[in-house]
């Protein structure tokens, strides 16, 4: 009985991850395609020159530089507001902190398309000429809900009572937050600046109302489906992909070192008695039945 | 320490948004530009539910389709890399979210050779000989598998299952070795541990997952678009249209207010009885 489950959960699990895999092997296969035609949407042959030229396509090569610019000065500027925002709200007991919070919520609860006609017709109504500047408030601002709320929930965790000892040694207030709180909030930045990094770069829904004549290369990939879909694309994707799988198995507490331990350490993990980051490293025995 | 951002939320979020109120009662200046005159004009808002109502009501059918499947795939999945997934429990995450780090335009365009006329899966559904009998179901559209519903829900299904399964594996994660451990003292077999405290426990992880995934998805634009044809088009692409092409601001900025209505409705139904969203085990 216990195993026909096991065999069905692992079968569930395996389809669900080809469906998440399909379309990223399927990107990274072609990135190799020798297509003919502007389309590379059918398998014809094996070939590196893409690899070797993968910046023949400059318009995308453009377009990728534009939106990376973008997401760093989105990224930087949401973190910063919502840094600050994110301080006032755990530490004060503030008046209107619920509501405060509720504001930061609702750019989340909504789809996107609301937030883009909500802006496009406020710089309509300002006569503010579309373009990198509005590009720039826009992701700005729903960076910024992300931002706020994932550093409140970081000092949610945090021990007002270290930043009051180091008051209480000497240390003036803002020495006190910059050696003892601001270092204890390094992951939590870090993880707020690659959300909404990610975020920007990836959007497309508002930044096509917003953009104007800028081509960011989500405009220019959705563009790339009439006028041309070149090899380069995928080879760009193929490339920030492994970028973001190298940081993420580095980053991983169980990425590479575990890969080299394992073979000394039988898995043991029946329903019951399940895996505690808890326990220590020696792997000792869990609280018996 | 908060102004800089509540004047960001205020000037670029909140004032907007009320600005839409006005833009949905008045009337298009000319048929060649934004402007618009204000006029009271109620009977916007019935044009457009019912120019427009199947639109809507295709957006969250497709949403809900998208998620129904997902939440079917994504539970065992939360089940296998918490309750199996031992040391690698970490690593089984990173592999959730890694497909999300590559754009949805691009997944969009590796769907299109997928599904393409030439493309694998419809060559392994004609070498099953399965082309008529999925006609007859209605998961292609005389053997085509591109410009269908099916395309979209695939689309869609793919993108928000990373954001079904963290929420789960967060849950289960909040479940108390100890419960499991006291019901199994207690003689509860896998199957009665598994129905009286993982999946009471593991509930809110569901609503939290419906709120991530189904909302984003009856917004969609991309998929839509992309991997359906004009008979597929959402919500979204019909705001896009009316804005962007068509120059009729009230209009849109009235569907853009239906919109808000209804999601705003579902998300207050995931809530309610939840204690709100910080109750939620949000990624």
């Amino acid at each position: 009985m216990k195993s026909i489950g096991n065999v069905l959960l692992a079968a569930s699990s395996g389809l669900t991850f080809a469906l998440l895999y399909a379309p990223v092997v399927v990107t990274v296969l072609f990135s190799f395609n020798a297509p003919r035609g502007r389309f590379n949407l059918l398998w014809q042959g094996f070939t590196l020159d893409n690899w070797r030229q993968p910046l023949r396509d400059p318009a995308l090569s453009e377009a990728f530089l534009t939106s990376l610019a973008l997401a760093l000065a989105a990224a930087l500027l949401a973190v910063l507001l919502g840094g600050l925002m994110a301080l006032a709200l755990a530490r004060a007991r503030l008046r209107g902190g619920r509501a405060i919070a509720l504001i930061l919520a609702l750019p989340l609860t909504n789809p996107e398309i609301v937030l883009a006609t909500a802006l496009l017709n406020l710089f309509v109504g300002l006569d503010l000429p579309r373009g990198p500047l509005t590009l720039l408030l826009s992701h700005s601002l729903f960076c910024l809900s992300y931002a706020a709320l994932t550093l409140k929930a970081r000092l949610a965790g945090f021990d007002p009572s270290l930043e009051q000892a180091a008051q209480d040694l000497g240390a003036p207030p803002l020495a006190a937050f910059g050696r003892v709180t601001l270092p204890l909030l390094v992951p939590g930045l870090l993880a707020a600046s690659l959300l909404c990094f990610s975020l920007s770069f990836d959007d497309f829904v508002i930044s096509s109302f917003t953009a104007g004549e800028t081509v960011t290369l989500p405009l220019y990939l959705a563009g790339a489906f009439q006028r041309e879909i070149s090899p380069q694309i995928q080879v760009l994707t193929t490339l920030v992909l492994l970028v973001s799988a190298t940081l993420l198995l580095l980053t991983t507490p169980t990425g590479l070192p575990t890969l080299r331990k394992l073979v000394a350490r039988p898995r043991r993990d029946p329903f019951g008695r399940p895996y505690r980051a808890s326990r220590p490293p020696g792997g000792g025995e869990p609280p018996g039945l | 320490m908060l102004a800089p951002g509540l004047l960001w939320l205020t000037g670029l979020y909140l004032l907007p948004l009320l600005g839409l109120v006005p833009l949905s009662l008045s009337e298009p200046l000319s048929r060649f530009g934004l402007e618009t005159v204000f006029r009271g004009r109620l009977t916007t808002y019935l044009e457009v539910l019912q120019a427009y109502g199947p639109i809507l009501w295709r957006s969250f059918g497709y949403a809900a389709i998208a998620t129904g499947i997902g939440l079917l795939l994504a539970y065992p999945l939360a089940f296998a890399i918490r309750f199996r997934g031992g040391r690698w429990q970490p690593l089984l995450i990173g592999l959730v979210v890694l497909p999300s780090l590559t754009s949805y335009l691009v997944r969009a365009i590796a769907w299109t050779s997928l599904l393409g006329d030439s493309g694998p899966v419809l060559a392994v559904v004609r070498g099953l000989d399965l082309t008529a009998a999925l006609n007859g179901l209605g998961l292609l559209r005389a053997g085509r598998l591109l410009n269908t519903p099916t395309a979209v829900v695939l689309g869609l299904l793919t993108n928000l299952l990373p954001f079904l399964v963290l929420p789960l594996v967060l849950a289960m994660e909040r479940i108390k070795p100890s419960l499991l451990e006291a019901a199994a003292d207690l003689h509860a077999g896998a199957w009665r541990r598994f129905t009286q405290v993982v999946w009471p426990l593991s509930r809110p992880g569901l609503a939290a997952g419906i709120l991530l995934g189904l909302i984003p998805a009856a917004g969609d634009v991309v998929n839509p678009l992309f991997l359906g044809g004009p008979n597929e088009r959402m919500i979204a692409n019909t705001i896009d249209n009316l804005l962007l092409v068509q120059l009729q601001a009230p209009r849109a900025a009235a569907l853009t207010l239906v919109l808000m209505a209804l999601v705003t409705l579902a998300v207050m139904g995931q809530l309610r009885g939840r204690g709100g969203l910080d109750a939620l085990p949000l990624p």
